[in-house]
């Protein structure tokens, strides 16, 4: 005797019912993910390949210093003498476009995980699924729900690439300390005023950390995704492995490993306020008040009050 | 007067069925047979105790015995399962939610053992967080945490962030935030017990100083006996979440309620706690200093008294200066007959503040050629110190 647990069949019933009964849903997420995706996408194009160029390598020189700024112009000339500018560029509006929609359910999903441990215990085991799950697996629904083309990569991307930041935005705003959280209320925060004022700016580093993974994990679906006709770089890389081309695969792999690094170099360093000396806010604020950043070093010497002994 | 805190009757149970353990607790049952039957902590029984305004009020008791409950309960951090707490006569307890905010933005002030800082902000956001919480404009918020930053001598280091700190930096940072909105009441909870010992003596004269230019009430958390006597106007002494004595150091001291309290006290220098008043002797010979009263006077009234040396106050009881048989003599021979008690003072005597500790008073009274006298704040005559008398208290306490 056979036995056999029929999920796949239900899986199957499951994708047809709603393939029947809920098209106006897919229909209306086809519609506003294809119009996010072509914002962005019109937004990265509307720039000469220069232009965007440069804007990157300015981020770069901002946030990561000139050597990192350097290597970011040398990298996307070796793109663009690969002939994979283009290609490239649509990766990246894929990647920009999936992360985005990710991190606006994601963000907020960690924010009530957070406060709440019933969603927390109901979205954890879904959020390992998400992520353990092989990625191929999303791409036979997503191409079933939405058909081929660039909605349901990038829908497969989502929910491929939102775990991280849902699980570190959690655990980023449940791992301020206790007497930080004490200290708003006693000073009489609002809820309001405790997540926005004290959780959320204190957890930034880890929520930061969830959006890196979030954009590398993006990156690496959106390659993914060229099987079901997302485009960009993913397409090279998957007709080098259509013809056996070699030399096809690897210029196209060396396209996403530049992106890659680009993407997660500028992110990371908005996370760890010290890597780059300075947290963003303040980086901004002494761009445009550098007299005000160097005060404290002029009056420093003038009062020689208490507390300046215990500065060693 | 009432007082400025007026706590009645407070117990928390942290558990599941506080009233189920209350119920308990009123038949009669101790903490130990609450908690092998229902599970539940009492963290705080039966507390009862007021502070006066403008007074630091100490709370003393080794980790566990529920002083941290306790103050988190007069901001209601932690909620009391029964009783009622008063601030400025208006029970706490009852305050809606609106209320309450309102409350810890106007009123209280804290300090944090950790000092909780926002690594994110700057010295002086950081100090004007209660500011910003409570919606005051930026420049109003500049200026109060500067001001308060200045109070703590931070005032340089606005612009600095608090990782770029030392410990005691960033607890006078905490120190500043708490007092830029002005509170009233200020709850200190072990909030110099992260500092090494010699900054932590700092910030407690700090805080002395910060109490003398402006009377906040402030209850302050501490493990440590000798912060208490040293800051405490009054302690309340807890143990297993009753509080077991309120008193003035030196009436817990003289009276200790129980062993736990006396314990405490054990290893505690005496020389701390009693002060230059408490050891003053009214036996010397007093003379008033006008113009009836000459050198010869004063010679005369020593010697029926047997007394070398003699304490000379002005009409309203201020203390003026010591003079001796030697020194009047002399001053009889040298300007013969027209000479004033001015000038036979004895030269560089220094009276002691009645407020002063007996240790400090120790070094002033061995360099002295004459028992030292002691004045009040009005600067009025209070008595004098031999070493005699020193050594015969010393012997007495120990």
């Amino acid at each position: 005797m056979e036995f056999k647990l029929p999920i796949g069949d239900w899986a199957d019933a499951a994708v047809m019912f709603l393939l029947d009964h809920a098209q106006w849903l897919f229909d209306g997420i086809d519609l506003v993910v294809g119009a996010v995706a072509d914002g962005v996408q019109a937004a990265l194009t509307s720039l000469p390949g220069v232009g965007l160029a440069a804007i990157v390598v300015l981020i770069g020189l901002w946030r990561n210093g000139w050597r990192f700024a350097l290597f970011a112009a040398a990298s996307l000339l070796v793109v663009a003498g690969l002939g994979m500018w283009h290609q490239t560029v649509d990766t990246l509006a894929l990647v920009l476009t999936a992360t985005a929609i990710a991190l606006t359910i994601g963000v907020p999903l960690g924010i009530v995980a957070a406060r709440n441990d019933r969603v927390e215990t109901v979205v954890r085991p879904a959020l390992d699924l998400m992520q353990t799950m092989p990625a191929f697996v999303y791409l036979i629904p997503a191409a079933m729900l939405f058909g081929l083309g660039r909605v349901p990569g990038i829908i497969a991307t989502i929910i491929f690439a939102m775990p991280p930041v849902v699980r570190l935005t959690s655990l980023g705003i449940r791992q301020v300390p206790h007497e930080l959280v004490e200290a708003g209320l006693a000073f009489g925060c609002t809820p309001r005023q405790l997540l926005f004022k004290v959780q959320m700016p204190t957890a930034l580093p880890s929520i930061m950390a969830g959006i890196n993974q979030t954009i590398m994990l993006s990156l690496s679906m959106v390659v993914i995704a060229s099987m079901i006709g997302a485009g960009g770089v993913g397409n090279e890389v998957l007709r080098g492995i259509q013809r056996l081309d070699i030399g096809l695969g690897v210029e196209g792999g060396l396209a996403v490993v530049i992106l890659a690094i680009l993407l997660d170099r500028i992110t990371q360093s908005f996370g760890t306020p010290d890597a780059g000396g300075r947290s963003p806010r303040s980086a901004l604020r002494s761009l445009l008040n550098r007299r005000r950043a160097e005060r404290p070093k002029d009056d420093a010497h003038l009062s020689p009050t208490h507390g300046v002994t215990e500065a060693g | 007067m009432t007082a400025k805190i007026a706590v009645n009757g407070v117990t928390r149970i942290f558990g599941r069925h506080p009233r189920q353990a209350l119920d308990l607790l009123k038949a009669g049952l101790s903490k130990e047979e609450i908690f092998k039957r229902t599970g539940q902590t009492v963290g705080v029984l039966d507390a009862s105790f007021e502070v006066e305004a403008g007074e630091i009020f100490v709370i003393m008791g080794l980790s566990g015995s529920g002083k941290s409950t306790l103050v988190r309960m007069l901001n209601r951090l932690i909620d009391p399962t029964a009783g009622e707490i008063r601030i400025d006569g208006r029970d706490i307890t009852k305050l809606s939610r609106a209320e309450l905010t309102e409350l810890r933005r106007r009123d209280l002030g804290m300090v944090f053992q950790s000092f909780a800082l926002l690594p994110h902000l700057r010295v002086w956001e950081n100090a004007a967080f209660g500011l910003e919480i409570a919606g005051e404009s930026l420049k109003a918020r500049r200026d109060k945490a500067q001001q308060a930053l200045d109070a703590v001598g931070l005032g340089a280091y606005a612009e600095s962030f608090p990782r770029e700190l030392s410990g005691g930096m960033q607890q006078r940072v905490g120190l500043a935030r708490a007092l830029a909105n002005e509170p009233s009441v200020l709850l200190m909870d072990e909030a110099f017990s992260a500092l090494d010992p010699l900054i932590r003596t700092e910030m407690q004269d700090e805080l002395l100083r910060l109490q003398a230019e402006r009377q906040r009430t402030i209850v302050f958390i501490s493990h440590d006996l000798d912060e208490a006597i040293r800051i405490g106007d009054r302690l309340a002494i807890m143990e297993g979440g009753q509080i077991i004595q309120v008193g003035r150091p030196d009436e817990i001291l003289k009276q200790p309620a129980n062993d736990y309290v006396r314990s405490f006290f054990r290893n505690i220098d005496v020389t701390k706690i009693l002060t230059a008043g408490d050891i003053a002797r009214r036996d010397q010979v007093t003379l008033i200093r006008h113009t009836g009263e000459g050198p010869r006077a004063a010679v005369r009234q020593l010697r029926e008294r047997d007394r070398e040396f003699g304490y000379v106050q002005d009409g309203r009881r201020r203390f003026h200066g010591v003079v001796s048989v030697e020194t009047l003599v002399s001053a009889i021979e040298r300007h013969n007959g027209s000479a004033t008690l001015d000038e036979a003072l004895l030269p560089g005597i220094e009276p002691l503040p009645v407020d002063l500790p007996m240790d400090e008073v120790l070094p002033r009274i061995a360099s002295a050629p004459c028992p030292l006298p002691v004045v009040d704040g009005q600067g009025a005559y209070v008595g004098a110190i031999s070493k005699t008398a020193y050594l015969e208290t010393l012997g007495r306490t120990r």
